[in-house]
């Protein structure tokens, strides 16, 4: 009886919430409604090292960001509002969703995966980098691929692609790993490095910058058959044709110009904030051939 | 933004393949909640007992023992107290042991770690109410047995405890459930438990509101059953002669 | 044996303590809020309308069957939304903040409604029918005889709880919003020094709480007497 009021109570109270917000946004376009505040919400991670992470005092920087900053610039523009106020919302893999849908966020740089699943929900702009999922590990680990994975405990982060991929591999191939899912990719590094997981499986680049923070970085090293490419968009409300459009341009502007690679080659291949480290990652065929042809496709 | 409420979500095959369903993965959450707060609480009972005697000694070594026992473990956030045990403590004790601890298949280590912390954590609240259950009992009981030759420790088995523990019934009840409340806060370091399954449903289905609303609920039965367990057991253990007794 | 490094707490100080500052902002808020909010919840609590008392009892029934882990996660899914519609507030404010503030107060409320209802339940009946003889309304005999007399005997209770809300604030945890405790796992994660951090924190934690129970405490008994 009790349970059945909660339940009853909680379903008006959502039911509520949710003519509210329809009633908020018909009509209302994200371009509109930052012109109409003068504020763009920007959704960013804490520890996506080199794509968005806090720098120091909680500073964000990062290569992804700066599509971001950019993309704040020719908003700037296109409204004629020189003086955006930019407010920066951290997200983790699991409310990054939910927050672009109930509008807390308008638009989110960072290391998200453009897939057909999401797009269900969110909307992507043109592809900003192209990953591919493998594994980080101890060099004296004996860890050569997925198949030496077999009984032992693997790290990811919750929320991601790679998680869904190891689950799905440990059901298929039978491996009986254990899997670990960490709340982000600190949290996921932290695991491997205090040995309570032998490898840890993301996205090559973000295995990159978490082993360029590790104590000595010379005793990981990343390994494995690539189990996916990965194509990494900013996320925004779907069905906001206009809005997508001035990311998507800007985006494109940005890598056929030239800009792109030099943005590449501060974020990779220079030391970055806030240790200085250099993550010495070349850029691979695939980022080579987007910046030619820019598109919002996802990847299989 | 459009919201599409659909309960039958729960009902189909988890996307990874593994052969459950959603609701199969509530039910792992509320499996994991109620053994690790069932688990904590025979912790909790035995530790709090054990200080909470200890605080009322005549010896002042062991009663600043229990002294410093519910300092620690009272003003130390819970949350806090979970990272200690789960991210620090293995770093701390002998590397061997560290690392044979960290060498444990995962779910063990979440589950250890959350359960004497769960446990500890509360057995500082109940220490508190042991001992004022023994303090609140008339003087003239303890020195009766004493006078009777009963010995300190035959004094708190057979004439002290008994009566204490009826007293502490009530606040018991509040501790026991709070620690189900509690056990939530073990999702921080890793643990699948209901709360944390309500973060992976909504991730996975990309229903929210139903994973909260299920969680959520799951949440407010179990406080019922607990509650009508406890009434239960306070009826029973009433002391005759006492206002609530028969 | 662990190599303790505690060089990055230092260099870390200024941030840590923009974090302390949120942490001691929601608790302030909370406890006002709450004992506000829990004042009025116990008024209705005992107001001889029905669906008033019936209202409390569920208010509080509902808060105090839920984790706060589940509380925070619920209002910030339900907050931005709310707000926008209900409050139209300045869109530059953090809304993690808010909807910890919000959801803080709204849950201690619950929790100081019962330190409050028991409160006004130990002042004696007589001193109802007192001001009530008097000719006092029942919102004046509330006012000025029984409440004054109840919170005089809530107090260490109330700070207890206060104490423990400042605690419970470290759950911010779960929606990401840098409180002290945050602030310290993310500088530990970020620099390869959690230990250190953690250690650190729940020091800071522990001197703070333990210093404003001891002052409860010798508040209580200077005037119990």
């Amino acid at each position: 009886m009790k349970l059945k009021k909660i339940v009853v109570a909680l379903m008006a109270a959502g039911t509520l919430t949710f003519s509210y917000a329809q009633a908020q946004q018909a009509g209302t376009s994200t371009l509109q409604k930052i012109k109409d505040t003068g504020t763009i919400s920007l959704g960013h991670r804490e520890s996506s090292i080199p794509f968005s992470y806090y720098a120091d005092n909680q500073q964000v920087v990062g290569y992804s960001h700066e599509y971001a900053m950019q993309i704040v610039k020719a908003i700037e523009k296109e409204l004629n509002k020189p003086q955006l106020e930019v407010k920066l919302t951290p997200i983790t893999s699991q409310n990054r969703i939910p927050l672009i849908q109930n509008g807390t966020i308008d638009l989110e740089c960072g290391s998200t995966t453009n897939n057909l699943e999401r797009q269900q929900q969110v909307a992507f702009s043109n592809t900003i980098f192209v990953v591919s999922t493998r594994l980080l590990t101890r060099v004296d680990s004996g860890v050569k691929d997925f198949a030496d994975l077999k009984g032992k405990t693997v790290a990811t982060t919750a929320g991601t692609t790679s998680e869904r991929i190891l689950r799905a591999m440990n059901q298929d191939k039978k491996l009986g790993m254990n899997i670990i899912s960490a709340k982000d990719h600190s949290e996921a590094f932290l695991m491997l490095e205090t040995g309570r997981s032998v490898a840890f499986m993301m996205d090559d680049a973000l295995l990159a910058g978490e082993r360029a923070k590790a104590k000595d970085p010379s005793k990981f090293v990343i390994v494995g058959t690539p189990q996916s490419q990965e194509a990494y968009g900013c996320m925004l409300r779907k069905n906001d044709p206009a809005f997508k459009k001035l990311v998507d341009d800007t985006i494109a502007k940005l890598q056929t110009s030239g800009e792109g690679s030099k943005i590449y080659q501060k974020w990779f291949q220079k030391p970055i904030p806030p240790r200085n480290l250099n993550l010495n990652f070349p850029p691979s065929e695939e980022l080579k051939a987007l910046f030619k042809s820019p598109n919002d496709q996802a990847k299989g | 933004m459009s919201y599409q409420w659909n309960w039958g979500i729960l009902l189909s095959a988890v996307s990874t393949g593994e052969p459950t369903t959603y609701l199969g993965w509530f039910m792992d959450g509320l499996k994991a909640t109620v053994t690790l707060s069932l688990a904590a609480w025979i912790i909790a009972l035995i530790a709090g007992s054990l200080f909470g005697i200890l605080r009322t000694l005549p010896n002042k070594w062991l009663s600043g023992l229990g002294a410093v026992y519910v300092a620690v473990f009272r003003n130390i956030p819970l949350i806090v107290q979970f990272f200690i045990w789960y991210f620090v403590l293995p770093e701390l004790v002998p590397p061997s042991l560290g690392a044979w601890f960290k060498g444990l298949p995962p779910l063990i280590q979440f589950f250890s770690s959350a359960v004497v912390c769960l446990g500890l954590f509360t057995g500082a609240r109940i220490c508190e109410q042991v001992r004022t259950g023994i303090l609140a009992l008339p003087p003239g009981q303890k020195n009766a047995a004493l006078a009777l030759g009963f010995t300190l420790p035959q004094t708190y088995r057979y004439v002290l405890l008994p009566n204490a523990y009826r007293i502490i019934v009530p606040p018991l009840t509040s501790e026991f459930l709070n620690i189900f409340k509690n056990s939530a806060v073990a999702s921080t370091i890793g643990l699948l438990e209901l709360s944390a399954q309500a973060r992976q449903l909504s991730d996975y289905t990309a229903h929210t509101y139903e994973s909260f609303i299920i969680v959520t609920a799951c949440y407010a039965l179990i406080n019922a059953v607990v509650m009508l367990f406890m009434r239960w057991v306070e009826r029973t253990s009433r002391l005759p002669g006492q206002i609530g007794g028969k | 044996m662990y190599q303790f490094n505690w060089s990055g707490i230092t260099s870390s100080l200024p941030t840590l303590a923009q974090g302390m500052l949120i942490t001691v902002q929601i608790t302030a808020a909370a406890v006002i809020v709450g004992i506000i909010w829990g004042t009025i919840l116990a008024l209705l609590r005992l107001s001889p309308i029905k669906p008033l008392a019936w209202f409390a009892k569920c208010y509080v029934t509902i808060f105090r069957s839920i984790p706060l882990v589940m509380v925070l996660l619920w209002f910030f899914l339900l907050v931005p939304q709310l707000l926008k519609s209900l409050l139209d507030l300045p869109p530059d404010i953090d809304i993690r903040f808010v909807s910890a503030i919000i959801a803080f107060s709204l849950f201690e409320a619950a929790y100081y409604s019962e330190i409050i209802r028991a409160g006004i339940q130990s002042v004696p009946r007589g001193q109802v029918y007192a001001a009530n003889a008097l000719g006092m309304t029942y919102m004046q005999s509330m006012r000025l005889v029984v409440l004054p007399q109840a919170f005089r005997a809530m107090v260490p209770l109330l700070l207890t709880q206060g104490i423990v809300l400042f605690q419970d604030t470290a759950l911010v945890y779960v929606i990401g919003l840098a409180d002290f405790f945050r602030t310290a796992t993310n500088i530990g994660e970020r620099d390869g020094q959690l230990v250190e951090m953690v250690l650190f924190a729940g020091a800071c934690y522990f001197v703070i709480c333990l210093f404003a129970s001891t002052l409860v405490r010798r508040f209580q008994k200077r005037y119990s007497r």
